[in-house]
C-alpha cells in the first residue's frame, strides 16, 4: 500500500468514520465503535453479531488492564495498534491450494509447513491463519463425510450462525477479563469446529497461526463444539518471523464438551520472544477455557517456548458430574522473557476429576511464574484434584514462582498438591560431557527428560516437534 | 598411551595435585592407591576436565594430544572414559536415550558410522546381560532409583558401549558386594586388550584380586611417593600408608 493510499484512508476515517468500503486491507491504527463496524461490514456479519462486538467494546471501555501477573512491560498503547487486516488480493477465499499467492504457500514452506505433503503425510487438515483472514482450508469434504464441521468462524457465522450464536461467548463471556473484551470486540477470524453426536473425528485438526504484517494486533477466536459423545483431537502450532516491535496478542478459545465428549486441545507456542532483553517479543495474553458437561473430558496440553510476555491460564469448568480436566504444561523461559501461566480448574458437578501437570523452565534472566486455581464448589460431591507443579532453573539469574490458589468449599473433596523446584547441576552436565555430549546438548536432553510426563500427551509429531523447539530455544542458554 | 609430568591442580583455591608423573602404556593396568584426600580423585577429574578443576602446572597428554585444553566432550571422544564414585541421576531421560545419545555423539566425533538403532538394542541388551542388570534398567532414568551396585555396573555398561581408550575407575569397588564386584572385574578383565589402557583408583586391595593390575602407585599429599607391582598392594594392606608417607 503507497503512502497516498494510506494518507487516504487516514483522512477518510475522519471524514466518513470508516463506515465506507476502503481499498486498503490494512486499518490504520486506532480503536473505535467505528473500526468495529468496519471490521464487521468487511466480514459481512449480521446485526447481532455487530452488537455483540459493540457490547464488548463498551465493556472493554469501562475495565483495566490486569496487573496482578508476575510481568513486567510497559503500557500497551492500544491507539498505536491496527485492528484489521488480510492478505492483499484475497476479496474472495480461494477454493483450492492453487487459488492462494504463490508467496504466502512459500512463506509456509519456510515455516516447514508443507500443505501438500501435510495433507498427503500427516493425514491433518489445515485450517492456515495468515494474519486475519483464513485463506485455505483443507480436508474438508473429508471431515463433510463424518459431519464434522471445520472452517473458519467468519464463515461458520454464515454457514452455521444459530451454532455460532448458541456458543460464542457461553464459555468466555464477553465481559470476563479485559482481553477477553477486547477480543470479543475486534476479532478478526479464527477457526470453527463442530463435531456431532456420538462422532470420532476421523483426523487431528491443526490450525498454524502466523503473524506477519507490522504493527497488527492479532485477535484470534476459536470456537470448539463437541456433541455429546464425541471426540476430537485439535492441534495449534505458531511460528512468527524476526519483527522489531512489539505485537499485542489475545485470542480466545473456547471449548464445549457436552455430555460424554471429549476434546484434546494441544498447543506448542513458537512466537517471536524479541532479542535478548526482550526488545520486540509478542505480548500474548490469551483467554482459553472449556466447559465439560456430564461425563465429558477436556485435555488441554501446552508447549509454550516463545513471546516475550505469556499471560495464559487454559482452564476447565467441570460442569457436568464425572467430568474430567486436564492441564499439561511446559513453559521455558530464556534471556529476558516473562512467562505467567497455569490454569484454573473449577469443580461444579460431582466427582468430576482434575490432573494438572506444569514443567516451568527458566533460563537466562527469565522469569517464569506457575498460576493455578483449584476451587471444590459446595456441590463437587467426592471431587479430586492432583496438582504437580515443578520447576527447572538453568543459570543463576532465572526466576522461578509458583502461585497455587485452591478453594475447597466441599469436606468430601480432596485436593493434592505437590512442587519441585531444582536445577540442571554442573554435576548433570559434567556426566553428559565425559560420555561425549556437548554442553548444549546434554542441557536439552536434560530439559526434555524433565518434560517428559507432558510431551507424552502430546500427538507423536507435536512431541517431535517440541524437543526440538525446546533444543533451540536454549541456544545460548549454557555458557 | 598417557604421560602425565608434574601436574599441579588446584580445587577451591586448594592445591591438591602437587607435581604428579604417570605414564602409562597402551595394555597396562595401573591402580592407584592412597590414604583419603590424597588427591586419587582430583586426578581423575582433573584428567576428564571438570569444571572448577584448575591446572597450575605441568601437562598431560593422551594418545600424544595435550588433553588439559580440550574440552571434557573432547577429551571422551579423544578416548577417555571416566567411572564416577558417586554417579548423579539424570531424571526423565532414559538409561538408553542417554546411552545412544553418547554412543553417536563420540561415534561421529570419531568418524565412525553411526549406528543403527537396532543394532544399538541389541548390543546394549548384551551389555546388560554382562553386568548382570535387567533390561528394565535401559527404560528408565539414567541411575534413577537405582541402587549403589545398579549405578557402578550401569557405569561398567556405559564404560563397555563407548569403547574407550583410556579407561579411568573412580572406586568402583566401593560400596559394592562381593558379587557385584565379580560381576564389574569380569566386566573390566574382558575389556582388557593390547589397545586399552585402565587406571583404577581405589581403597582396596580386594578389586585387585579380580583385576590384576601391572603396577600400583601410592598417591599421597598431591604426588605418587611410592611405585611396585601388585604385591605393593599386599604390602599396603599389611601396613597401611604411615610408613610411606613418613619416608617421603
Amino acid at each position: 500500500m503507497s503512502q497516498q493510499q494510506i494518507d487516504r484512508a487516514i483522512s477518510k476515517e475522519y471524514a466518513a468514520g470508516f463506515t465506507t468500503n476502503i481499498e486498503s486491507d490494512t486499518l490504520p491504527p486506532g480503536l473505535n465503535e467505528d473500526v468495529i463496524r468496519f471490521i464487521s461490514q468487511r466480514k459481512d456479519e449480521p446485526e447481532w453479531l455487530l452488537e455483540w462486538r459493540l457490547e464488548a467494546y463498551r465493556d472493554w471501555l469501562q475495565m483495566r488492564e490486569p496487573s496482578w501477573a508476575h510481568v513486567n512491560y510497559p503500557p500497551v498503547r492500544f491507539n498505536e495498534i491496527s485492528y484489521f487486516s488480510s492478505p492483499k488480493a484475497l476479496k474472495d477465499r480461494p477454493k483450492s491450494l492453487d487459488e492462494v499467492d504463490p508467496e504466502l504457500i512459500e512463506t509456509y514452506n519456510k515455516l516447514g509447513i508443507p500443505l501438500h505433503e501435510q495433507e498427503a503425510l500427516a493425514g491433518v487438515a489445515v485450517d492456515a491463519v495468515f494474519d486475519s483472514v483464513s485463506v485455505t482450508t483443507t480436508f474438508r469434504e473429508k471431515l463433510a463425510e463424518a459431519g464434522v464441521i471445520f472452517c473458519s468462524i467468519s464463515e461458520a457465522v454464515k454457514e452455521y450462525p444459530d451454532l455460532v450464536r448458541k456458543y460464542l461467548g457461553s464459555v468466555v463471556p464477553r465481559k470476563d477479563n479485559f482481553y477477553a473484551a477486547l477480543n470479543s470486540a475486534v476479532y478478526s477470524d479464527g477457526s470453527f469446529v463442530y463435531i456431532p453426536k456420538g462422532v470420532r473425528c476421523p483426523m487431528e485438526l491443526s490450525t498454524y497461526f502466523r503473524i506477519n504484517e507490522q504493527n497488527t494486533g492479532q485477535f484470534e477466536r476459536t470456537l470448539i463444539i463437541a456433541d455429546e459423545g464425541s471426540h476430537v483431537s485439535y492441534l495449534e502450532g505458531c511460528t512468527a518471523p524476526m519483527r522489531d516491535e512489539n505485537q499485542l496478542h489475545a485470542a480466545v478459545v473456547e471449548l464445549v464438551a457436552l455430555d460424554g465428549a471429549e476434546i484434546k486441545y494441544s498447543t506448542v507456542q513458537n512466537w517471536y520472544p524479541g532479542d535478548a532483553e526482550g526488545k520486540g517479543g509478542i505480548y500474548n495474553f490469551v483467554t482459553k477455557r472449556g466447559v465439560a458437561h456430564r461425563d465429558a473430558k477436556i485435555s488441554w496440553t501446552q508447549v509454550e517456548t516463545g513471546s516475550a510476555i505469556t499471560w495464559k491460564y487454559p482452564s476447565c469448568i467441570l460442569r457436568g458430574d464425572n467430568s474430567v480436566g486436564e492441564f499439561y504444561s511446559v513453559a521455558l523461559t530464556n534471556n529476558a522473557q516473562q512467562a505467567d501461566t497455569g490454569t484454573k480448574m473449577i469443580h461444579l458437578g460431582k466427582n468430576t476429576r482434575s490432573t494438572i501437570i506444569s514443567k516451568g523452565i527458566s533460563a537466562g534472566k527469565s522469569s517464569n511464574a506457575y498460576r493455578g486455581l483449584v476451587r471444590m464448589s459446595p456441590r463437587a460431591e467426592g471431587a479430586r484434584n492432583y496438582t504437580q507443579c515443578d520447576s527447572l532453573l538453568i543459570g543463576d539469574q532465572c526466576a522461578a514462582h509458583t502461585f497455587p490458589y485452591i478453594e475447597s468449599r466441599n469436606p468430601s473433596a480432596v485436593v493434592e498438591h505437590e512442587a519441585t523446584t531444582s536445577k540442571v547441576s554442573d554435576d548433570q552436565l559434567y556426566l553428559c560431557q565425559q560420555r561425549g555430549l556437548d554442553a548444549e546438548k546434554a542441557v536439552s536432553m536434560i530439559v526434555n527428560g524433565f518434560c517428559k510426563e507432558v510431551f507424552r500427551e502430546l500427538p507423536m509429531e507435536f512431541a517431535m516437534e517440541a524437543g526440538k523447539l525446546l533444543e533451540v530455544s536454549l541456544e545460548g542458554s549454557v555458557g | 598411551m598417557l604421560k602425565i609430568d608434574n601436574l599441579h591442580a588446584r580445587v577451591d583455591d586448594k592445591d591438591i595435585l602437587k607435581g604428579l608423573n604417570l605414564a602409562i602404556k597402551p595394555g597396562e593396568v595401573h591402580a592407584i592407591m592412597g590414604p583419603n584426600g590424597s588427591g586419587k580423585s582430583t586426578l581423575g577429574h582433573v584428567l576428564a576436565g571438570r569444571p572448577g578443576y584448575a591446572v597450575t602446572a605441568g601437562s598431560a597428554t593422551l594418545l600424544g594430544q595435550d588433553i588439559l585444553d580440550m574440552e571434557t566432550e573432547e577429551r571422551a571422544h579423544l578416548g577417555l572414559f571416566l567411572a564416577y564414585q558417586y554417579p548423579v541421576e539424570i531424571p526423565g531421560v532414559s538409561n538408553m536415550e542417554f546411552l545412544k545419545a553418547s554412543v553417536d555423539a563420540v561415534r561421529e566425533a570419531r568418524g565412525q558410522e553411526a549406528i543403527s538403532s537396532v543394532d544399538f538394542m541389541k548390543q546394549a541388551r548384551e551389555c546388560c546381560k554382562t553386568v548382570d542388570l535387567d533390561q528394565s534398567f535401559l527404560k528408565r532414568g539414567v541411575n534413577e532409583g537405582f541402587s549403589g551396585g545398579e549405578k557402578k555396573r550401569n557405569e561398567l555398561m556405559q564404560m563397555m558401549l563407548l569403547e574407550p581408550k583410556l579407561c579411568i575407575m573412580d572406586e568402583t569397588d566401593s560400596g559394592l558386594d562381593i558379587d557385584a564386584l565379580q560381576v564389574v572385574a569380569n566386566g573390566v578383565n574382558a575389556m582388557r586388550n593390547a589397545e586399552r589402557s585402565f587406571i583404577l583408583v581405589t581403597h582396596y586391595q580386594r578389586l585387585l584380586n579380580y583385576i590384576e593390575p601391572d603396577y600400583v602407585h601410592v598417591l599421597a599429599g598431591g604426588r605418587i611417593i611410592k611405585s611396585g607391582d601388585k604385591s605393593l598392594a599386599l604390602e599396603l594392606e599389611e601396613k597401611g600408608y604411615a610408613w610411606l608417607e613418613d619416608a617421603a
